[in-house]
C-alpha cells in the first residue's frame, strides 16, 4: 500500500497556544482513517492543515509526495483532494443540478467558458446526473438546496465534493445534525460511492463511535494536539486506557450536551 | 417560461424600435439615456446580482466612458463611434483592473467602501486637474460617425433621435444577448456559486478572486459603453458623472427593477429615468419622492418591479 497523504512532525501554534504538536500520520490507498478526540483536541486544526487551508508552524504536509502546506482550497481541489463540511456548506439558492455542476465544471476545466450555456453542455449534464444518482438525488435535481432536508443537504454537500473526482476525500462530521437512523444510510452511501468513483482514501472526522468502529480501517486519536493512538479499530477499542481517554471524555461531553 | 421570456424580449425590442414613430423627439431624448443606463446596468448587475458584490463606485466607469468619448472626439479627432466604444471600454477595463485587484479581496461593506473611495478619487481628479479634464465644465463631446456615416444633413436632435437612437437600441440588444450568454455560462455558474458560499465554492475549485476580477472588468466595460452614449446625448462629459451620488443611482435602478432577475435592472433603468424626469417636472422635492419610492420598494417589494410582475403573472396563471 502506498502512502497518499502524510504529515511529518506537524505543529501548529496560535500565539502561545499549541493546537498541534508533532503530529505524524500517513494515509495509504484503500484506507478509511477516522480522526477522533474530544473537543479542543486539535481535530479541526489538523483537518485544516491536511486540506492546505492552514500552514503549519512546523513539519510537512505531503499529498502524493508533494508539499501542500497552505496551498489553499482551489489548488487542493485541482490536485485531487475534496472536502465536505461539518456545518452544511451549500449554495442555498442553487438547485441540486447547479450545485453539482459547479464541481463538474471545475473538474473538467471549463470555468473560463464565457459564452456556452452550461445547461446545454451534454458532458456536464450527464456527469451531474450520474453523481446525483449515486447519492439518490436524481429526483431532486431541480430543487433548490435550501428546500432539501437536512440529510439531503449533507448528501448534496458530499456529492458535490465527489463530483471533483478526488483521490482523497475528507469528511468533517458528515452525519452531524442527522437522525441516527439516517447516519448509517449516509455513511454506507458515501463508502459505496467512494468505491464506485475510484476514491483512493477517505478521512473521516466523527464523534459517533458506532460509525467509527464500523467503517474505519484505522483510527487516529488526538488529545491536546498530540497523537495518542493510531491503530485499527479492534486494537483501538480493546485498549481500556485509550477508550477511557477518548471515548470516555466524548461520552461525558455528549452527556453534558444532552 | 422560456418562450414567455423570448416573447417579452422581442416585444420590448420592437417597442423600442417603434418608439420614434410614436413619441415626440423630446421623449426619445429621454429614452436614449434610459438605453444607456440599461447597458451600464447589465454590467453593474453581473457584479451585484450575480457575483454578490455591491459597488458604490461604478459611476467611475460610466465617467471613463464619457470622458473617453470626449477626449477621443474633441481632442484626438476620432469620429468612428465603434472605435470610441472600444477604446473607452478598454480604458474602463484598464481603470477597473487595479481597483478590482484590491477590492475583490473583500466582500460586503468593505468592498462597497473601497469602490466608493476609488470613485471619489476619480471625481476629484476630474474636478481638480483642470488642464486635462476641463474641471467643472468638463469636455465637449462631438458627434460621432456610425459605421463611417456622419449624417451631415441631420441637425443635432434629428441625429440623436434618429440614427443614433436606433444604433444604441441595437447595441443594447447585442450587449444584452452577450450578457445573457455570460450569466448562463460555466463562468457565470461559478460566479453565482462564489456569491452563495465563498468557502465551499473554493473547495469545489472555483477561482473566486480571479473570476471576480474578470466580472468586475466586464462590468466596467458595459458601464463605459453606457457612459459614452450618455455623453454623446448631452454633448458634454462633466465631473458630475463620476460623483458618488451617480453611483448611488446605479444601485437605485438595480434595486428598483429587481437585481435578482436578469431583466430587473433594465426595467429599473427605464422606470428610474422616467420617474425622475416626471418628478422633476412636477415638484422641486423630487428627491424626496424618489427616496420614498426606494423605501417602499425595499420594504414591500424586495424583488423589485420585476418581482411584482412575476407574482402577478403566476397569480393570473393559477386562475
Amino acid at each position: 500500500m502506498s502512502t497518499i497523504l502524510e504529515t511529518v512532525g506537524v505543529g501548529k501554534m496560535y500565539g502561545d497556544f499549541v493546537a498541534l504538536d508533532d503530529v505524524s500520520l500517513a494515509i495509504a490507498e484503500g484506507e478509511l482513517v477516522s480522526i477522533v478526540g474530544p473537543n479542543g483536541a486539535g481535530k479541526t486544526t489538523l483537518v485544516n492543515v491536511l486540506t492546505g487551508l492552514l500552514k503549519p508552524t512546523a513539519g510537512l504536509v505531503r499529498f502524493r509526495g508533494q508539499d501542500i502546506a497552505g496551498i489553499g482550497p482551489v489548488m487542493l481541489a485541482r490536485r485531487g483532494m475534496a472536502r465536505a463540511f461539518q456545518l452544511v456548506h451549500i449554495f442555498p439558492a442553487m438547485t441540486v443540478r447547479q450545485t453539482i455542476a459547479v464541481a463538474v465544471v471545475s473538474q473538467e476545466g471549463k470555468g473560463l467558458r464565457f459564452f456556452s450555456a452550461v445547461d446545454d453542455d451534454r458532458g456536464v449534464r450527464d456527469r451531474v446526473r450520474e453523481v446525483a444518482s449515486i447519492f439518490g438525488l436524481e429526483r431532486k435535481l431541480e430543487t433548490e438546496a435550501r428546500y432539501l432536508s437536512q440529510g439531503e443537504k449533507k448528501l448534496l454537500d458530499i456529492a458535490s465534493a465527489f463530483a471533483l473526482q478526488p483521490e482523497v476525500i475528507l469528511l468533517d462530521e458528515p452525519t452531524s445534525g442527522v437522525s441516527s437512523a439516517d447516519k448509517h444510510g449516509i455513511m454506507r452511501n458515501v463508502v459505496d460511492a467512494a468505491k464506485k468513483a475510484g476514491v483512493k482514501a477517505i478521512i473521516l472526522v466523527e464523534h459517533d463511535m458506532d460509525l467509527v468502529a464500523e467503517y474505519s480501517t484505522r483510527i487516529v486519536a488526538l488529545t491536546a494536539g498530540k497523537v495518542l493512538a493510531d491503530r485499527p479499530p479492534a486494537a483501538f477499542f480493546s485498549d481500556p486506557e485509550i477508550v477511557a481517554a477518548i471515548v470516555g471524555k466524548m461520552v461525558g461531553r455528549l452527556a453534558k450536551e444532552a | 417560461m422560456k418562450t414567455a421570456v423570448g416573447v417579452f424580449v422581442l416585444a420590448a425590442l420592437a417597442t423600442l424600435f417603434a418608439l420614434p414613430s410614436v413619441l415626440s423627439a423630446y421623449y426619445i431624448t429621454l429614452v436614449l439615456p434610459a438605453v444607456a443606463y440599461a447597458i451600464a446596468l447589465l454590467g453593474f448587475n453581473l457584479l451585484f446580482g450575480y457575483t454578490g458584490l455591491l459597488s458604490f463606485g461604478h459611476a467611475l466607469y460610466v465617467a471613463v466612458g464619457a470622458y473617453g468619448a470626449a477626449v477621443l472626439s474633441s481632442k484626438l479627432g476620432i469620429k468612428s463611434f465603434e472605435l470610441v466604444l472600444l477604446l473607452s471600454g478598454a480604458a474602463a477595463v484598464a481603470a477597473a483592473i487595479p481597483v478590482a485587484l484590491l477590492s475583490v479581496r473583500y466582500e460586503k461593506i468593505f468592498f462597497g467602501i473601497l469602490t466608493l473611495a476609488f470613485g471619489m478619487l476619480f471625481h476629484s481628479f476630474l474636478f481638480k486637474f483642470y488642464d486635462i479634464t476641463g474641471g467643472d465644465t468638463g469636455i465637449r463631446v462631438l458627434r460621432p460617425s456610425l459605421f463611417g456615416n456622419e449624417f451631415k444633413d441631420l441637425d443635432k436632435t434629428a441625429f440623436l433621435v434618429g440614427p443614433f437612437y436606433y444604433y444604441c437600441v441595437g447595441l443594447l440588444a447585442i450587449l444584452g444577448f452577450v450578457m445573457w450568454r455570460i450569466v448562463h455560462s460555466p463562468f457565470g455558474l461559478h460566479l453565482v456559486a462564489s456569491r452563495e458560499n465563498r468557502r465551499k465554492s473554493e473547495y469545489l475549485g472555483v477561482r473566486v478572486r480571479f473570476f471576480r476580477l474578470i466580472a468586475f472588468s466586464i462590468s466596467a466595460f458595459y458601464c463605459a459603453v453606457g457612459g459614452a452614449i450618455l455623453a454623446i446625448n448631452t454633448g458634454q462629459a462633466d465631473p458630475e458623472l463620476a460623483y458618488w451620488t451617480h453611483s448611488g443611482e446605479l444601485v437605485f435602478m438595480a434595486v428598483l427593477g429587481g437585481f435578482a432577475n436578469f431583466f430587473g435592472p433594465l426595467v429599473g433603468a427605464f422606470t428610474f429615468i422616467f420617474l425622475k424626469s416626471e418628478l422633476m417636472g412636477l415638484t422641486q422635492f423630487w428627491r424626496f419622492w424618489l427616496g420614498l419610492t426606494l423605501i417602499v420598494i425595499v420594504v414591500l417589494f424586495p424583488r423589485g418591479l420585476v418581482g411584482v410582475g412575476q407574482d402577478l403573472w403566476t397569480r393570473l396563471h393559477k386562475r
